[in-house]
């Protein structure tokens, strides 16, 4: 365990009452805009004091109501990267990424590693104006990499960029996940974010943790839909890329079979996580013939959830994994969609977008 | 330029930059903890101390001088404490003239710098901080570098206006060649004797040139400070 949070914060009306482990890995805080994330993020780094509680990261104690502890935020030893990259303008991006050495004995004073592995080591001696969105993005990242923090937060570190942007960055946050082995506590309302990065999500609420697992069992939960928000809803499947094919597709052994998918760029026996969306997926009681889709995978439905609407939340047993399925009411009586049946589920191969695969993923599963 | 002014008009000319000087040096530290307090400090009396602080701007400044005389002089409180304490007198004296020059300075100082320092991102220290760096180390790796063409902006116009100062000088100080005779305080004097004028002219000549320098210098430092930061 790495990051253990037990806070209360009062705030006009508003009130925190978050409780949650974070073991190594990237843990997910998500959750709504107003939903209290970013006060527990800015709890843990010092920024905001809880009126009550207890924080501590690998067993050091940060915040104490008790014991009357709280150190001063540069003593916490955390990195973070805030949603605005919040670079010194007066300083060029070298002596950005050296800041901390300068001011602190921890911080590291050769930017070469991290500039390599975030792909800045040519602005260096660039000013922070004259960078993009997404590389002043990623000189934050690096900057406080290089404070050699005991653990990293990373507060919608992406939400400021636009969709291009994003996609740029999300390959150097898994590089970094996968490289360095720091803890991370990433805070987003993002399911893609959540579906490519998490290893641990933590669901939260109107300030109050709902769920917490991995992402395989939460994002599954029919439960948490509303939370996670319809039309993002879905799966994330362990993978492993079996073989690339002549016709421009790649096929991915899962627990359930095979998932055809268009080119993937990973070798093969690469691991993948592979997210598909409920709305991708359609249900048919026998296995289909002369359809289109390459995809169809036996299942067993688990549950189903109805909710105000037409449509109805499956979730499916496929192998070892679970998938969602949305599909209407009328399909589910008309189908006896219960509970204990056995179906088969329908996926479009090209459903599947590539920012929805994350490379070299360890789910730790 | 010392054959050009004549020995009284260059007395005046050494002395102004004398007392200029010390009053915005001295004034400097002060200046820039109020324009501190001001801009970031929530603390009970934050109003009164603005008041303080602007009061030389509004009231007549042979007002302030009076009070300065009050206060400073050899029979007033504080210049009595000074006296017994330090052997330290102001009145009649330049180290007097300096004194009425920094507080008529002061609210200019403290204006330019504290306009400055709200323009700063407190975001900025924020991040400064989660990077391991103290609020001292804060304060002089990202607030000072910051804010130093307000600075710079400050210290010029309070430079500037000290040059000029002539009501609470007048009045707290006299008009003492050599002493307390600065240049505003010897063209009054030249004017009010007969055949005077053209050293008045002289010395004219010479608070525009100082004034529009001090500009130009100021001009340039900060376009070179603001260069620096935002590295455009």
């Amino acid at each position: 365990m790495s990051l253990s949070v037990d806070i209360r914060r009062s705030l006009g009306g508003f009130d925190l009452h978050t409780t949650f482990d974070a073991p190594e890995g990237v843990t997910v805080l998500f959750g709504r805009s107003g939903s209290g994330k970013t006060s527990v993020v800015k709890s843990v780094a010092g920024l905001v004091t809880p009126q009550q509680g207890k924080i501590t990261v690998n067993g050091r104690v940060l915040f104490d109501r008790e014991t009357h502890t709280d150190l001063p935020v540069h003593k916490r030893r955390l990195g973070y990267v805030f949603q605005d990259s919040r670079l010194f303008p007066h300083l060029s991006v070298r002596d950005n990424l050296c800041y901390a050495a300068r001011v602190s004995s921890r911080g590291a004073t050769d930017p070469r590693q991290v500039g390599d592995l975030l792909g800045i080591s040519h602005l260096l001696d660039r000013r922070p104006h004259s960078l993009s969105g997404g590389e002043a993005q990623r000189v934050a990242i690096g900057r406080a990499l290089l404070s050699a923090p005991d653990m990293l937060l990373m507060d919608e570190p992406l939400a400021s960029l636009d969709g291009p942007r994003k996609a740029e960055i999300l390959p150097y946050l898994e590089t970094l996940r996968r490289e360095t082995g720091l803890s991370i506590l990433y805070v987003t309302h993002n399911m893609a974010e959540v579906a490519r990065l998490a290893t641990h999500i933590v669901l939260i609420d109107e300030g109050r943790v709902v769920r917490s697992g991995a992402p395989e069992e939460v994002l599954t939960d029919p439960d948490m839909v509303r939370l996670l928000g319809i039309r993002d809803a879905g799966a994330v499947l362990s993978a492993i890329v079996a073989e690339h094919l002549p016709d421009g597709l790649s096929a991915l052994a899962i627990s359930a079979g095979k998932l055809f998918l268009p080119a993937v760029d990973a070798p093969v026996g690469a691991k993948l996580r592979v997210r598909i969306l409920a709305q991708d997926v359609i249900l048919a009681r026998s296995r289909p013939e002369g359809l289109s889709a390459l995809n169809i995978l036996p299942v067993r439905v688990l549950a189903v959830r109805r909710g105000e609407g037409p449509g109805v939340i499956v979730q499916l047993q496929a192998g070892e994994d679970r998938l969602l399925a949305r599909i209407t009411r009328r399909s589910a009586d008309a189908l006896g969609i219960v509970e204990g049946a056995d179906c088969f589920a329908v996926m479009k191969s090209v459903a599947v977008s590539q920012t929805d695969i994350a490379v070299g993923l360890q789910t730790g599963l | 330029m010392i054959d050009w002014l004549g020995p009284d008009e260059w007395q005046a000319v050494a002395l102004s930059l004398k007392v200029s000087l010390w009053a915005t040096l001295l004034s400097l530290p002060f200046g820039l903890i109020c324009a501190l307090a001001l801009a970031r400090g929530r603390f009970f009396g934050r109003e009164v101390l603005n008041w303080l602080v602007h009061l030389p701007l509004v009231l007549p400044p042979v007002v302030t001088g009076y009070l300065l005389l009050l206060g400073f002089g050899r029979q007033g409180p504080i210049g009595s404490l000074l006296d017994s304490l330090f052997g330290i007198t102001l009145a009649f004296q330049w180290t007097g003239a300096a004194l009425a020059a920094s507080i008529m300075a002061f609210p200019l100082m403290v204006r330019a710098m504290r306009l400055a320092i709200e323009a700063v991102d407190p975001k900025l220290e924020e991040a400064a901080a989660t990077l391991g760096a103290s609020r001292l180390r804060v304060f002089s790796t990202v607030t000072l570098p910051l804010i130093l063409p307000g600075i710079i902006a400050g210290v010029v116009l309070a430079f500037a206006k000290a040059m000029g100062e002539f009501g609470a000088t007048i009045t707290f100080v006299s008009n003492i060649p050599g002493e307390t005779r600065t240049v505003p305080s010897a063209i009054y004097a030249f004017l009010q004797v007969p055949g005077g004028e053209s050293s008045a002219l002289r010395l004219v000549g010479v608070a525009v040139a100082i004034a529009i320098g001090a500009l130009i210098l100021s001009e340039w430092l900060s376009r070179k400070i603001a260069h620096r930061i935002s590295g455009t």
